[in-house]
């Protein structure tokens, strides 16, 4: 439809509000109230136009652009004096009280305050009277406060508790004195406060992270990256200023994750700063005191060259990194890095998603669903942005009741919510264990992985899976497998959710079972399953041995040099299993970033970068390669893994990595070597990419200090590093226009200074991005022929007399390895050293609760502290998993209790 | 012919007029206060540094050659940990001076910095502050701003109310 903004005519979608529509068109209109994932309540009034009745009304009247929706021939003015003067004088009512404080606040430079007064043209106070203030809050180790420099805007409590389901934040007293906090002082409860400091348009809330090493936007170099912290792969960009990673912001994409972030992943980045990073390359024992890069680059091509040498992998490097270690060790001598319960569980999840017909969706359409059941997952904790969409799925459906029942547009926010009250859309969750969503389910279901998974295939097949049927179900349970099959029948889109989150592999089966029967009934399910790693799925795509067989290689003799690539093998399998491998490897050869207790023992270190010193490639659990990208050249040798296994196959002369120079030197050898991979090529534009002959830079214009940063050491300044990888520069010289979606290191536009900025790259507010979201899907349902279900449900879980079967619990906190290294989720990881079991189990083994308990693992003794927990079904044990220092490392394991 | 002459006379004329050469560096010029040289740090009247670290005169510089950290003192101030001006790259614009919220950074009449080695040019922190309020005495950035240090808490500031009371129920 037509609409008139100052006397143009601009085409618009219809069902947008105006204000949607003037920021889609590119024009500039302040607002702060509005945001574009949580809609209008026209509380700021800052958004204000003229909309007029016909040409010739020349009066108009003053509304709000956010609570109006685009009409056909709608004529509005956005430059009308009137509606300035208003603009104007809302700003410098909300001003009133603001402090003084824009140098020593941390949102400055990137503050959608500032940016909207300078819109404005409020250039000057007016007000010469006190301004109220307040107290602030202590909110925990991500988020700070400073309430004084708050407007009023309520998106913070609209984001936390509406969208994401927080409960301890909350808005407090009256009138002028509107308080935006906790009741009290203490941390923020919700994996995802982290968004608060972008989503608050002031400095009320921070990333505090960021504080500590405090650095401006437009002095950071910035790269377009892919959080490491779980399977899913959210977009972000980060920072870097001095040498050091300074922050994480998102990065808008229109498929992933939107506009937010979990606090994993945005706070979870402290490990590239670390002081346990390796620096240089080193060699034990250490001869003479003189070795350098290219010794020891020598030694290493010397042990290679003798073809006694295996290549152990890692889910958390990138495809190129892992493919280049394929290729110089050899195809037969590569084994995957992963835990043999993860192993496992990511090749069953390939198998299912490639080969079988229902389709996996991207994190936006999950958010559509509009019925979920999940399978064995506490998402929350295993792919926390999933539990976000799961809960924006949740509201779909009243959401949609409500707006045929009332008419209203969606982004009416105030009006739906009051007409869904707290109604939520069909969700059904088996878990052993509480989970957060389950404050959203219809009907939840706890008991042992396997017979919530027996459920799940008796689900299947009331959907008319040919399975073997699943008998002895007690009557409630057959109730509700049906009630769920019944809801699953119903729904449009309905989402099942499944993965690795209870180290129970019949859970993925049962919901592609239950998927693949929807599929056959001519319905259209979505089925998600969540990874351990950023690339696990990556690193089965690329296909290897498993770590085990690497163990009996080497016992046997026929290979003595072991090359680990960003692993510790520590997490891998328990102790005693790695302490093998090292007992029969001469050399272990370490490519990694971090001194863990895989380099404790290796004989050769080499340094690797980091996400933030490397360019690559990662798999989503979706099946989406993403690319990130370098964001600074580090000190020392650390270069990416894929450089050193390029550098050390040159020495040693291996042909299959002969010639490859940069990234889409490997880029090419993995599309030629695995055909399946060809999209790869289409993911990213390549090294030679310009646009008018000129780079992306990957600093702001605004960057300052590039002549004094390094003055001290000399004041001639160096040249700057060139990037041989990418098409981005490392410093402020390039092309200042929209860069293409994948290569878009930070978001700025003129007159945006703030993350809201995103605006002016997106196609449709909160739709892809200009040019299509970055990232490529690998993996499409296979239609043709139909499923090859998997026929046994598993057999009741009975408990064996003086044994517990353990179970893994997944943190968000602790349970990732690199996020741990930031003190602030260290500080809040869930305890290692506890084994929970059902009280009764305590009462008859005769163990106090909190007493230690020694459980036989493999003949080796290990102990834990008994904790009762009475969600346990007796017989079942559960551990918190991937903690540092966790005695036992490979769940689910099922052990004997020595008393 | 005539204005060769003309100007010969004129310039003789000159002999008797009264001296603007400055016999420096026996004799210094008179500075006016405005005068754009040697760039300090200065500091607040209560002693304390002035300078937050809020990056502005940075970004200000043209010649980018600024470069410092902040970082936040136990009392809740915020100082550079390092301040750093290559003053071989200044060219004494004063525009970092222009930039600053705080009156931090002053450019003073003094010019007497040349060296043999460029390398001596580089200015740190030390060689920076000085133990004065410049040219703008009086000024307390944070008596001003609203951000609470020891011994300003919320609402001592100017023009400050005592902090609200959020859970009165009193309009
Ligand atoms: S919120 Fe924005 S306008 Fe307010 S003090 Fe901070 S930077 Fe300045
Ligand atoms: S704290 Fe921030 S988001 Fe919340 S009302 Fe105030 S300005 Fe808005
Ligand atoms: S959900 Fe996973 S990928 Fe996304 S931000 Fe959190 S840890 Fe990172
Ligand atoms: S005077 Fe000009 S060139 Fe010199 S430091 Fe200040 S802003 Fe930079
Ligand atoms: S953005 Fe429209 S009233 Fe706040």
């Amino acid at each position: 439809m037509t609409i008139y903004i100052d006397n143009k005519p601009y085409e618009v979608k219809p069902g947008k509000n105006l204000l949607e529509a003037c920021l889609e068109l590119g024009l500039n209109l302040p607002y702060f109230c509005w945001h574009p994932a949580l809609g209008s309540v026209g509380a700021c009034r800052q958004c204000a136009v003229k909309v007029f009745k016909d040409e010739d009304d020349k009066t108009g009247r003053l509304v709000m652009g956010c609570m109006e929706p685009v009409r056909d021939n709608l004529r509005l003015s956005i430059e009308d004096p009137g509606a300035k003067t208003f603009r104007d004088q809302v700003i410098g009512w909300l001003m009133t009280n603001h402090p003084h404080d824009c140098a020593v606040c941390d949102e400055g430079g990137s503050c959608h305050l500032q940016d909207m007064t300078v819109m404005t043209g409020h250039t000057y106070r007016n007000y010469r009277f006190s301004k109220r203030t307040f107290e602030n809050q202590d909110l925990g180790p991500f988020i700070s406060h400073e309430m004084n420099r708050c407007i009023q805007c309520y998106r913070c409590v609209r984001f936390y508790k509406d969208y994401a389901g927080g409960k301890d934040l909350n808005v407090f007293a009256a009138h002028n004195h509107v308080y935006f906090g906790r009741c009290e002082n203490g941390t923020l409860e919700s994996e995802f406060s982290g968004n608060l400091a972008e989503v608050c348009p002031t400095g009320v809330f921070t990333d505090k992270t960021l504080h500590s090493h405090y650095t401006r936007k437009w002095d950071m170099t910035w790269a377009p990256s892919v959080c490491q912290g779980c399977s899913l792969g959210c977009n972000t960009s980060a920072g870097e200023r001095y040498g050091s990673l300074r922050q994480i912001t998102n990065r808008y994409n229109g498929e992933v994750n939107g506009y937010f972030l979990c606090d994993r992943g945005r706070f979870g980045y402290e490990f590239v700063n670390s002081d346990q990073r390796i620096l240089q390359a080193a060699i034990r024992p250490h001869y003479n005191g003189t070795t350098n890069k290219d010794h020891i680059l020598e030694q290493v091509a010397q042990k290679v060259k003798n073809g006694r040498t295996i290549g152990i992998g890692s889910p958390r490097a990138s495809l190129e990194s892992n493919y280049a270690l394929k290729l110089l060790v050899g195809e037969d001598n590569f084994y995957l890095g992963m835990s043999d319960t993860d192993h496992d569980h990511t090749s069953l999840a390939l198998k299912i998603l490639r080969d079988g017909p229902a389709r996996t969706p991207s994190m936006q359409e999950a958010a559509k669903a509009d019925v979920v059941f999940i399978l064995g997952e506490d998402l929350t904790n295993t792919a926390p942005m999933l539990a976000l969409a799961v809960r924006q799925a949740a509201q779909h459906k009243p959401e949609s009741d409500a707006m045929g029942d009332i008419h209203v547009a969606a982004w009416q926010d105030a009006a739906v919510r009051e007409a869904v009250q707290d109604k939520h859309g069909p969700v059904y969750i088996f878990h052993t264990v509480p989970t957060k969503l389950d404050e959203l389910a219809e009907d939840i279901h706890r008991g042992a992985p396997e017979q919530l998974a027996r459920l799940g295939f008796a689900i299947a097949q009331m959907l008319g899976a040919d399975i073997v049927p699943v008998t002895g179900l007690s009557q409630e349970d057959a109730a509700l497998a049906e009630k769920i099959a019944a809801a699953l029948m119903t729904a449009e889109h309905p989402l099942i959710i499944s993965g690795y989150g209870s180290g129970c592999d019949h859970m993925m089966k049962a919901a592609a079972n239950i998927a693949w029967a929807l599929q056959q009934k001519g319905r259209n399910p979505m089925l998600s399953l969540t990874l351990p790693e950023v690339n696990s799925m990556g690193l089965e795509i690329l296909g290897g041995h498993r770590l085990d067989t690497a163990l009996d290689v080497l016992r046997q003799g026929d290979a003595d040099t072991v090359i680990v690539l960003e692993n510790d093998l520590y997490r891998r399998a328990d102790p005693h299993i790695i302490d093998e491998i090292f007992l029969h490897a001469q050399d272990v050869i370490l490519i990694d970033h971090l001194y863990n207790r895989t380099a404790e023992k290796a004989t050769v270190l080499l340094p690797a970068g980091t996400f933030a010193e490397a360019d690559g490639t990662v798999v989503n659990n979706e099946g989406r390669a993403q690319r990130f990208y370098q964001v600074f050249v580090p000190k020392g040798d650390m270069q990416e893994s894929w450089r050193w296994c390029l550098q050390i196959a040159e020495k040693a002369g291996i042909t299959a990595l002969q010639g490859l120079r940069n990234l889409d030197d490997i880029d090419l050898a993995l599309t030629n070597g695995m055909p399946s991979l060809e999209p790869l090529q289409q993911l990213a534009p390549h090294a030679g990419f310009r646009i008018n002959g000129q780079r992306i830079p990957r600093e702001p214009h605004r960057y300052s200090g590039r002549t004094a940063i390094l003055a001290n050491e000399n004041v001639s300044e160096p040249k700057p590093a060139e990037d041989v990888d990418t098409p981005l520069s490392f410093t402020m010289e390039g092309y200042r226009g929209e860069p293409p979606s994948p290569l878009i290191p930070f978001f700025w536009s003129p007159g945006w200074n703030s993350v809201q900025s995103v605006n002016k790259y997106q196609q449709e507010i909160g739709g892809h991005l200009h040019g299509g979201d970055p990232g490529i899907r690998l993996l499409e349902p296979h239609l043709n022929g139909g499923p090859h279900y998997f026929h046994e449900a598993p057999d009741t879980f009975v408990p064996i007399p003086g044994h517990v079967h353990i179970m893994p619990l997944y943190h968000i906190y602790g349970s990732e390895e690199l996020s741990m290294y930031t003190p602030g989720i260290a500080q809040q990881a869930g305890e290692f050293c506890c084994l929970y079991l059902n009280p009764e189990d305590l009462a008859q083994w005769n163990i106090a609760p909190g007493n230690w308990v020694t459980i036989d693992l493999d003949h080796h003794a290990c102990r834990l502290v008994a904790t009762p927990n009475h969600w346990m079904p007796r017989g079942l044990g559960a551990v918190s998993a991937g903690m540092p220092h966790s005695p036992v490392v490979d769940l689910p394991v099922c052990v004997k209790l020595q008393a | 012919m005539f204005s060769l002459l003309r100007s010969m006379w004129l310039v003789f004329l000159h002999t008797f007029h009264k001296r603007e050469t400055y016999q420096y560096p026996e004799e210094k010029a008179p500075l006016p206060a405005r005068w754009r040289g040697r760039i300090a740090l200065t500091r607040d009247p209560d002693g304390g540094e002035r300078c937050v670290g809020c990056y502005l005169c940075a970004a200000a510089c043209p010649v980018d050659c600024i470069s410092l950290q902040a970082t936040e003192a136990p009392d809740g101030r915020r100082y550079p940990s390092f301040f750093r001006i290559n003053f071989s790259r200044c060219i004494f614009c004063g525009f970092c001076e222009e930039a600053c919220p705080t009156y931090a950074i002053q450019l003073l009449p003094d010019f007497e910095m040349a060296e043999y080695d460029r390398q001596n040019l580089v200015y740190e922190k030390e060689d920076l502050l000085i133990n004065s309020q410049g040219k703008y005495p009086g000024y307390n950035y944070y008596r001003v701003a609203g951000m609470a240090i020891e011994g300003k808490d919320k609402g001592e500031a100017q023009h400050e109310e005592p902090p609200v009371n959020i859970k009165s129920l009193l309009p």
